[in-house]
């Protein structure tokens, strides 16, 4: 996120897009829910009409997969009617002429065709949003999880510069992230592209900075993400993997691929809590211990630093993730993984990371840092882009609507859409585990507007069979509002509806981050 | 960050008013019992929750202000320059102690309520033994009955020890917007229920947990921690993180011995601010569950995972992972770290591929 969270309770209009966050993220809903009852108005844009949508000001259900033609249109009304701020944009951003000359071809009208969401009612929503003297987009992976991710990320940014809405209190681009360290991941380097810190590997002078603190000289090429090593090791060129707290079978799209790609591999260790379906295919199960067993540091979606800590020993052998890596490290014969506590691992990526490194185990504890935190003494950055962003100037990109990788057609006419519920995380590894989650949520439904669960012939609460290109699955039906006519939706929590046998129609060419938010799918009665 | 905090961030004093005869300096926009906080002045309230709005209900916070011809409820006052507040005379003593013994009259047990039952399950139980009163002088009618039938997991709804208070009604209102919690009838009828009195998953209800924790007599109960009232020892707790959502809220880990038995919201938690969802609240059997592995595990030439020694299995995964790198090279190993375990894994996992291998042949989780 741009924003702290407590800048949540502070703008004048809320943009929603893709993100569920009633049930995701219901906490920092909580935060919305407030601000609307301050005054503060909500716009929401998603398929489904979510609870957030029923407490919108002005919903926009838009067909998935079309967020890009929604914001360019919502672009163009807002460069119209000169709500721009341009003053922002003379002082802070780059490439707006060519952008606006863009913009024009992206009515409201060419928008509706294509997104269905009324011309009239994109109007009001660049209106409110363009107006408003301070404005904040939230988005979730209904916006990345798209072959067109990164365009749609771009097109919240291109919004946000044009109005200046970013830096101040109660604005920002803020994206929600996912799972309780997805950002820590990423911060600490396992990332294809960038070394800790988002350093990129690409650069020669992060390449010695690493080489003088690791004592070896890494790569200067990006390595690949996980989706073209899943593809490699099909194809027989990746021979071993690590994973590490992912049930990758269940989460991942494209479940035969992905079991093809496991299977094909000479050796997969897998560190997990339970034998999941992925550790199941593993040659070497290690136990790791789990939260609550161990030390360590998590940084949240508003890249707050804080610590979690042990309460209770780990159960049997389990020993922590870090342990475990620099054992088999030092068995190979690799130096530097003489670690003796959590803290002089943290302590070592705060040394090498731009970002973390003014702070270390002690002030983490704290929980008061935001990154980044470039130097000791400095009091973290809770609010970025304040003064300047890291690229100096922002830069307006010239998007172009693109369909996604597969549209429903005669054999697959209806779509769907994946997410979560409240109730359950991922794939159930944890709540399946956890007393009374099911009293809540006993099994997966498909939700189905009622109009669809009449003319397909299906029951509510009978059971269907739901079929993709790549596979089917069999799921009970729940007739709801909450899916528009032509379009279905389905969580990925539950091992015997594994959804994800069906998804993996493409990937976005940049991030590679998989359209797991849209589907061609056939739903017939069982 | 409270709400207090929240206020004086960055603001001036706006004047001071007269508290048991020292000049303290306010804020603008601030109670008598707000400021009376900061000076540990002990006034006693019920129906008073930091994150609420002042409710003015229970009367107990009462304190006499110079020019008022009656004693005046701290939490509603706003401080104003030059206000002479007295919270510790007699009077204002002797009319708590009365009330005290009114609540805890409908309340014959509160004083034993067991405190794995939420986060302010206590208060009444020290308010009693703060004014030693057992509740017996005005002994008779009580209002609100337990409600038996709502066998859902996680909320007990206890109203035999319900005294009104409406902080579970506004909480689940003002805090998580939720509004699934409502009241009925008046005086000794008075009984907290759901719209259409309901059980509490027929109505809107997220079962969040926030109506038990700031319940103040353990009325509303946290049936999951409640599994461990029988177990010996005190309750420790260990303040962390949620392991679920990227949103981080500060949780207080219970335990008994080795046994993790409950989940508290901290009400100073800088992302939660004392908020949790029915995941943060509740599941947390996943940890001492027994599906947990409890060995390393190998697959032997029959082609089954077996238990193994810590020995064995990384000596099998290092030689592996060396055999590969050593026969096709050093871009033939990939790792995925994770995004639910701490930095220092995913530190490890990345420094373990770019030194062991020289390649970037490192992900996490978040592409899919």
């Amino acid at each position: 996120m741009s924003n702290p969270l407590r800048d949540m309770e502070k703008p004048d209009v809320i943009f929603c897009i893709g993100t569920n966050m009633t049930e995701c993220h219901p906490v920092a809903a909580t935060r919305i829910k407030k601000a609307v009852h301050r005054g503060a108005k909500l716009i929401v844009a998603d398929p489904r009409k979510i609870t957030l949508a029923e407490i919108a000001d002005l919903y926009l259900p838009l067909t998935v997969g079309t967020d890009a033609a929604l914001l360019a249109a919502m672009a163009h009304v807002v460069h119209r009617e000169g709500l721009i701020d341009q003053a922002f944009i003379d002082a802070r951003t780059e490439g707006s002429e060519a952008f606006f000359e863009h913009l024009q071809q992206f009515t409201p009208r060419w928008a509706e065709d294509i997104c269905g969401v009324p011309a009239a009612d994109i109007e009001r929503a660049a209106l409110l949003y363009g107006r408003a003297s301070a404005a904040a987009i939230y988005y979730t992976l209904g916006v990345t999880e798209h072959i067109c991710g990164v365009d749609n990320v771009q097109s919240l940014c291109n919004l946000a510069l044009m109005t200046g809405n970013i830096g101040r209190e109660g604005t920002g681009i803020n994206p929600m992230r996912g799972q309780n360290n997805i950002q820590g991941a990423g911060d600490s380097g396992a990332l294809p592209n960038n070394y800790p810190g988002f350093q990129p590997v690409t650069d020669p002078a992060n390449q010695a900075k690493f080489e003088r603190a690791w004592g070896r000289k890494v790569d200067l090429e990006k390595g690949i993400t996980k989706v073209r090593a899943l593809d490699q090791a099909v194809a027989g060129k990746i021979k071993g993997m690590l994973i590490c707290g992912e049930n990758t079978l269940l989460s991942d799209p494209d479940r035969a691929h992905c079991e093809k790609a496991l299977k094909n591999l000479e050796q997969l260790v897998v560190i997990d809590l339970f034998l999941t379906e992925t550790a199941q295919l593993a040659d070497v199960v290690l136990p790791a211990s789990a939260w609550a067993e161990t030390d360590g540091v998590f940084t949240n979606t508003e890249r707050r630093i804080q610590r979690v800590r042990q309460a209770v020993k780990p159960r049997g052998q389990a020993r922590p993730e870090w342990w475990i890596v620099s054992q088999i490290a030092r068995r190979m014969g690799i130096s530097g993984f003489d670690f003796e506590s959590p803290k002089d691992v943290f302590n070592e990526l705060c040394s090498v990371s731009t970002l973390y490194h003014g702070v270390d185990w002690d002030r983490a504890a704290t929980g008061a840092y935001h990154w980044p935190v470039p130097y000791d003494g400095h009091p973290g950055t809770p609010r970025l882009h304040e003064d300047e962003f890291p690229i100096g100037r922002g830069k307006f990109k010239l998007i172009t609507y693109r369909d996604p990788a597969e549209t429903i057609d005669e054999s697959y006419p209806v779509w769907l859409t994946t997410g979560r519920r409240l109730q359950h995380y991922h794939t159930a590894t944890m709540t399946g585990r956890s007393v009374g989650i099911d009293y809540l949520l006993p099994e997966e439904i498909l939700e189905v507007n009622p109009t669809d669960v009449q003319s397909w012939g299906l029951k509510d609460g009978g059971l269907c069979r739901l079929s993709s290109a790549r596979g089917s699955v069999d799921v009970r039906v729940k007739a709801t509002d909450r899916s528009p006519p032509g379009t279905v939706f389905c969580s990925f929590s539950f091992g015997d509806v594994p959804v994800n046998k069906l998804t993996g129609s493409g990937y976005d060419p940049t991030t590679d981050t998989a359209e797991l938010k849209v589907c061609p799918v056939r739903v017939d009665p069982l | 960050m409270n709400r207090t905090d929240d206020k004086t961030e960055n603001k001036q004093p706006v004047g001071t008013i007269n508290l048991d005869g020292a000049e303290v300096p306010f804020y603008y926009g601030e109670t008598i019992y707000q400021v009376s906080q900061r000076y540990q002045s002990n006034i006693p309230t019920l129906c008073y929750d930091d994150r609420l709005e002042a409710f003015g209900g229970c009367r107990l916070c009462i304190v006499e202000l110079e020019g008022a011809r009656n004693p005046v409820a701290s939490c509603t006052t706003v401080a104003v320059p030059g206000m002479v507040v007295r919270s510790k005379t007699k009077a204002v003593e002797k009319h708590r102690k009365v009330l005290t013994e009114l609540v805890v009259s409908e309340n014959p047990r509160g004083a034993k309520i067991d405190p794995l039952r939420g986060l302010a399950s206590q208060e009444l139980g020290e308010l009693a033994a703060r004014y030693q009163v057992k509740g017996d002088r005005f002994a008779g009618k009580q209002s609100g009955t337990t409600n038996t039938a709502d066998d859902n997991p996680f909320i007990l709804r206890d109203y035999d020890h319900c005294i009104s208070c409406y902080r579970c009604v506004r909480v689940c209102a003002e805090q998580e917007g939720d509004f699934a919690i409502s009241v009925m009838n008046r005086g000794f009828a008075t009984q907290i229920t759901t719209e259409f009195n309901q059980t509490l998953s027929e109505s809107a209800c997220t079962f969040c947990g926030q109506c038990v924790q700031t319940c103040p007599t353990g009325a509303l109960g946290d049936r999951k921690a409640m599994r461990a009232e029988s177990l010996p020892g005190p309750i420790e707790t260990t303040r962390s993180i949620c392991p679920y959502c990227g949103v981080g809220c500060s949780v207080d880990l219970m335990t008994k011995g080795d046994k993790l038995v409950g989940i508290r919201p901290a009400m100073d938690g800088p992302a939660n601010e004392g908020a949790l969802c029915v995941k943060g609240q509740y599941a947390f059997d996943f940890v001492q569950h027994p599906d947990r592995l409890d060995t390393p595990m190998v697959r032997n030439d029959a082609g089954q995972l077996v238990a193994a020694s810590w020995d064995q299995a990384l000596d099998r995964a290092a030689a592996g992972f060396a055999r590969i790198r050593d026969k096709y090279g050093r871009h033939r190993v990939y790792a995925v770290a994770s995004g639910r375990a701490p930095h220092e894994s995913a530190y490890t996992i990345q420094k373990w591929i770019r030194t062991g291998f020289g390649s970037n042949y490192v992900d996490n989780c978040s592409r899919a």
